[in-house]
């Protein structure tokens, strides 16, 4: 992973960058150089086919679309800010205690943006509502070929049922936020960075 | 005025005539006649001791004004739990198998961990170092320090361009027309006990002249457990220099593909003295005739072990990828040798995307030298009831072990080409189970 991309970083730009994710110096520095070594093109930013180089990556169920959530919408190319801006959804949230210079505002990796970063997983068309198809192409994903159409089709109801109170077959961030409640979504949804 | 230059001239043919001779003796005495005899003076041992003693002042320097980040990004779970319990663990409560809208954060972070920091890509660059060894190219975040410590660059850069990198160059050319020449004539020999002598000390004498024309020094280990006629000797593989490394000390058939240029005429010099198994491009991928050849040869036991590297294409020294089973369905004994590289020195991996070849020559030649570690390990064979991949595998898992690499069971392939779909067909097989249970209905397309 050695590369002599930090210089390429004006200290400008990784103050920017640290205000708005709340990562430190060398959290950004370190990340920069994975992002140049992820970048085989060498045009400062990745496209698809650079993440989908990640073997592991690309055996992921659902590696489609989390390689999505880094690109805006109808763009093809990803550049550092937003990289970090989407990585820092996974910041562990008691590290927002030892940076206090974070601009006003919810910080990126807060609960309720944790679970909007996983509810745009389930939003395929990026309408804010998981209708049941959307539901069921997901489920499709996770488990490729291995249940059958109906017991799919019958999960994807029960869960819908389950989670929409406001009756139009189709769950809200709002009801998705209610049914996760429960779950310890900021330890599940976070990666612990080294400084 | 014209007359004024005529001393001078022969003033220079003189001290050029006198500083060739000496330099070619220097030459001839210290370097290619111990490599004939296979003896050593000492003095790259020597060399490598006060290369160890200016790194140590260089980190000083370092350590004083920088500081590094040569860590993780991020915290792995080094213990990690299945698909299974870790999607239960996850759960609201209740163990009934059933979807679960939280089951999408466990591919959620492994996928973002796998895009901070991956087990694989990191497998095909060079290795990072902790400090820095006063070579450009492993210079990463090492920016101007301190003037000492460029001036110790500078006096590095003058000592390996000017003196290291012409001599090295004369002695790769020597070691390299030796080969040529000498497999040549031995080649006019009758086949038998003479022949074969007489290979083994050509051989033997011109990989030692390259072994030189690297500075490498090599620390060989178990050399009881040394491959014998008759057997297969598989070993990690970091660059092509392995070949040069595991030759200057025993004798090898190699197995490769026929090239055209230099490398076609040292391949067509080779095998006049002794039987090595080259393939024509077509041949390559017809893998029962390949399979054919080898048996072939390894069933004379007057031939010599063969040398294959099994992982197939040049991985970092960090980590063994996937082992290709093919010469682990032969059925005969496998000696496996394990190389480590010591990359203080100069880092001998190949990043054949980056570098051609006589680019990567050149960084190994203006190198402080290669140093590196080989052990010989106890003979292995298939046991009963293991099939090839298995096999393959537990010699991976030796070769590991002893060089203290990472054993990993992705394909080296990776480098080039993408994963194959089984893998995640894998998962989503495994996530299956997690939703409709031990059941059997419901596992239909």
């Amino acid at each position: 992973m050695g590369s002599r991309a930090s210089s390429l970083l004006r200290e400008e730009d990784i103050e920017e960058i640290k205000k708005e994710t709340g990562f430190s110096h060398s959290q950004i520095t370190r990340l920069y150089s994975r992002f140049h070594s992820l970048d085989k093109g060498e045009n400062g930013a990745l496209s698809r086919e650079d993440f989908q180089r990640i073997p592991e990556l690309a055996i992921n169920p659902l590696g489609d679309r989390i390689i999505n959530a880094f690109f805006p919408e109808g763009e093809d190319q990803a550049n550092f800010r937003g990289f970090m801006r989407t990585l820092a959804h996974f910041r562990p949230v008691e590290d927002n205690e030892k940076n206090k210079d974070l601009t006003s505002g919810e910080p990126l990796n807060s609960r309720t943006n944790k679970l909007l970063f996983a509810f745009r997983l389930y939003d395929l068309d990026r309408d804010d509502k998981i209708s049941r198809d959307e539901l069921l192409q997901v489920l499709r994903m996770m488990v490729g070929v291995n249940i059958s159409d109906e017991q799919l089709g019958s999960i994807a109801d029960r869960t819908i049922q389950e989670a929409d109170t406001n009756g139009d077959m189709c769950i809200s961030f709002s009801e998705f936020i209610k049914v996760l409640e429960k779950v310890d979504v900021e330890q599940k949804m976070s990666i612990r960075f080294l400084h | 005025m014209e007359s004024y230059l005529f001393p001078f001239d022969s003033l220079i043919c003189m001290l050029l005539g006198i500083s060739f001779t000496v330099w070619f003796t220097l030459l001839l005495v210290f370097i290619i006649v111990p490599a004939i005899f296979g003896v050593s003076f000492g003095i790259r041992r020597l060399y490598m001791k006060s290369l160890i003693k200016l790194f140590e002042v260089s980190l000083l320097v370092i350590d004083r004004c920088f500081v590094k980040h040569f860590d993780q990004i991020i915290e792995k779970n080094w213990f990690k739990m299945s698909l299974e319990q870790e999607i239960q663990d996850m759960r609201r409560g209740g163990a009934e198998p059933e979807f679960d809208m939280s089951d999408i954060f466990y591919f959620c972070r492994r996928g973002v961990e796998s895009i901070v920091d991956d087990e694989v890509t990191k497998r095909f660059t060079a290795e990072e170092l902790e400090s820095w060894n006063l070579l450009t190219r492993s210079n990463y975040n090492f920016h101007h320090i301190s003037t000492r410590l460029t001036a110790l660059w500078g006096v590095g850069v003058l000592i390996r361009y000017g003196f290291l990198l012409p001599l090295r160059v004369t002695l790769a050319f020597t070691g390299v027309g030796l080969l040529v020449v000498l497999t040549s004539i031995v080649g006019l020999f009758p086949n038998g006990r003479m022949k074969n002598y007489l290979s083994d000390k050509v051989h033997l004498m011109c990989y030692r002249i390259c072994v030189r024309a690297l500075t490498a020094i090599i620390t060989y280990h178990d050399s009881e457990n040394k491959p014998k006629n008759g057997g297969i000797c598989v070993a990690n593989h970091t660059s092509p220099i392995d070949v040069i490394i595991l030759a200057s000390d025993g004798c090898y058939a190699m197995v490769g593909q026929v090239h055209g240029g230099l490398m076609g005429v040292i391949q067509r010099a080779m095998v006049k003295a002794c039987p090595h198994i080259w393939f024509e491009r077509s041949e390559v991928k017809d893998r029962h005739l390949v399979a054919k050849r080898l048996s072939d040869h390894v069933a004379d036991k007057s031939k010599l072990p063969i040398l294959i590297f099994p992982e197939g294409t040049c991985i970092n020294n960090t980590s063994v990828m996937m082992f290709k089973k093919g010469s682990f369905e032969i059925g005969c004994t496998v000696y496996p040798v394990a190389i480590k590289y010591d990359p203080r020195f100069g880092d001998a991996f190949w990043n054949s995307s980056k570098f051609g070849m006589v680019n990567y020559l050149l960084h190994m030649m203006s190198s402080w030298a290669i140093v590196c570690s080989v052990w010989y390990l106890p003979p292995m064979s298939r046991m009963e009831g293991e099939d090839a991949v298995q096999f393959a595998n537990r010699v991976k898992a030796a070769i590991a072990r002893k060089g203290g690499l990472a054993d990993l069971l992705w394909d080296g392939g990776l480098k080039r080409g993408k994963v194959k779909e089984v893998f995640k067909e894998e998962q989503q097989k495994l996530y299956s189970k997690v939703l409709v249970g031990s059941s059997e209905d419901g596992s239909s397309s």
